[in-house]
């Protein structure tokens, strides 16, 4: 008796993987055919035709070339409209506090020198620096701090370069906040859409949603398709934008015939947005 | 030793076991031979001038969320922004830009089955619905 009930259980549990383990061999067996008859063309995906890639992107940002604030702002403008970056100070929206400038979203802005470059530390300063604005944004580090410091990889270094936000994977612990040295990064304390006006949406861009952090992409979206950054397109040549390591682009000229400084480039995270002053 | 076996209040237990066994399949009673229809998509004219979509009907119906978070990883990612489908056709791997181009209309198409299905997917939280007509 004992003996038999044995026998049963275990022919039953061997017929139980054979009919488990038999599907998933059967499939490969399947799936091996398909491929061998395979009339159509195995989908494939590529970069487009018209892709500007690089193997560092830089940015040159001549700043002889603005005056005032006014100068800065179609540039700052360009940039916030085209990336949906919420405007939280406009004074027309019903939901507009002077609260609200803590948060408030940026992704190019204006800086004033001792602000933009603190390490400099000159007690007496020229004239015409001292009351110079200066554009700052993400300056797409080398060795970015913001990239070792997230958790989750939503921050990392692209092969082009450029330090690239994955929003679908941010968790938004702003541990990359904490990390960077510039304060390049904004989080969404609250939905930005309701500060984004319906008529100047760009419907070919996403928004953000709360909870995730934010900040200038070096326009990863018109590289792709060929266009230079937005900012650099509205700067009327005062902005230059190419690859660092090739001696023959624009940025590497400008660099090579002109004296340039970088923000904080004591803490050797190789920022490449490079200032003429 | 039979006596042991003999059950107490018998009439009240098996009564409540049946009112209890009924309450807890109510749902089931309720719902008998009224099974929701399935949805009915509307196609935009758009989407129905351009006949097939990236994949078969099969293939989107079953796998679109698959592909969409393929497309998502790969542009994301890797910067790679073209999509070759199987019969050679070219897309631009963009939710907002190529999916809800044509597909413009979010409550007669999207919704209607992840509503059915109940689910809420985030996507528009951030990829902004109905490009053309830009609503509210
Ligand atoms: S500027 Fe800040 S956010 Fe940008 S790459 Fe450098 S550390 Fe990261
Ligand atoms: S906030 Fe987002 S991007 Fe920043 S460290 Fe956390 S997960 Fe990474
Ligand atoms: S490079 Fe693009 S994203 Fe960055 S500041 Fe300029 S316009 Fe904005």
């Amino acid at each position: 008796m004992e003996n038999s009930r044995r026998r049963f259980l275990k022919i039953a549990g061997i017929s139980a993987l054979g009919v488990a383990g038999a599907k998933p061999v059967l499939d490969v067996f399947a799936s091996g055919d398909s491929h061998g008859e395979a009339a159509k063309a195995q989908p494939e995906i590529r970069k487009g035709e018209k892709a500007l890639t690089a193997k560092q992107w830089a940015m040159v940002i001549d700043t002889r070339k603005f005056k005032s604030g006014a100068d800065l702002e179609p540039i700052i403008e360009a940039c916030h409209k085209i990336h949906n970056v919420p405007d939280f100070m406009d004074k027309e929206n019903p939901e507009f506090k002077e609260d609200n400038r803590r948060h408030v979203i940026k992704w190019i802005w204006e800086e004033e020198y001792n602000h933009a470059f603190p390490t400099g530390g000159e007690p007496f300063l020229n004239e015409r620096i001292k009351h110079l604005p200066f554009l700052v944004l993400c300056n797409h580090c080398e060795d970015p701090p913001c990239v070792r410091a997230c958790p989750t990889k939503a921050t990392f270094k692209r092969e082009d370069g450029i330090v690239v936000m994955d929003f679908h994977r941010c968790i938004g612990c702003r541990f990359c906040m904490a990390a960077c040295p510039y304060g390049s990064r904004s989080f969404n304390f609250r939905d930005p859409r309701p500060f984004i006006k319906a008529e100047e949406r760009n419907p070919e861009f996403p928004t953000r949603m709360k909870g995730v952090v934010e900040k200038c992409n070096f326009c990863a979206e018109r590289l792709a398709v060929g266009q230079m950054p937005a900012c650099v397109e509205a700067s009327n040549g005062a902005i230059a934008f190419g690859d660092l390591y090739d001696p023959e682009s624009e940025v590497r000229k400008l660099l090579a015939s002109n004296f340039t400084i970088r923000r904080k480039d004591g803490l050797g995270t190789g920022p490449t947005v490079y200032y003429i002053v | 030793m039979a006596s042991n076996k003999q059950m107490y209040d018998k009439g009240k237990v098996v009564a409540g076991l049946v009112i209890f066994v009924i309450l807890i399949t109510f749902p089931f009673w309720y719902n008998l031979g009224k099974a929701a229809p399935a949805p009915e998509l509307k196609l935009t004219e758009k989407a129905k001038a351009e006949k097939t979509c990236v994949m078969s009907k099969e293939e989107m119906k079953a796998g679109h969320m698959q592909l969409l978070d393929i497309w998502r990883e790969r542009v994301v990612r890797n910067a790679d922004r073209t999509y070759v489908n199987e019969s050679g056709k070219e897309y631009s791997m963009s939710l907002s830009n190529t999916c809800l181009d044509c597909h413009s209309n979010k409550a007669e198409f999207c919704d209607k089955c992840h509503n059915y299905v109940s689910v809420a997917p985030y996507c528009w939280d951030c990829h902004i619905d109905n490009p053309k007509e830009a609503k509210k």
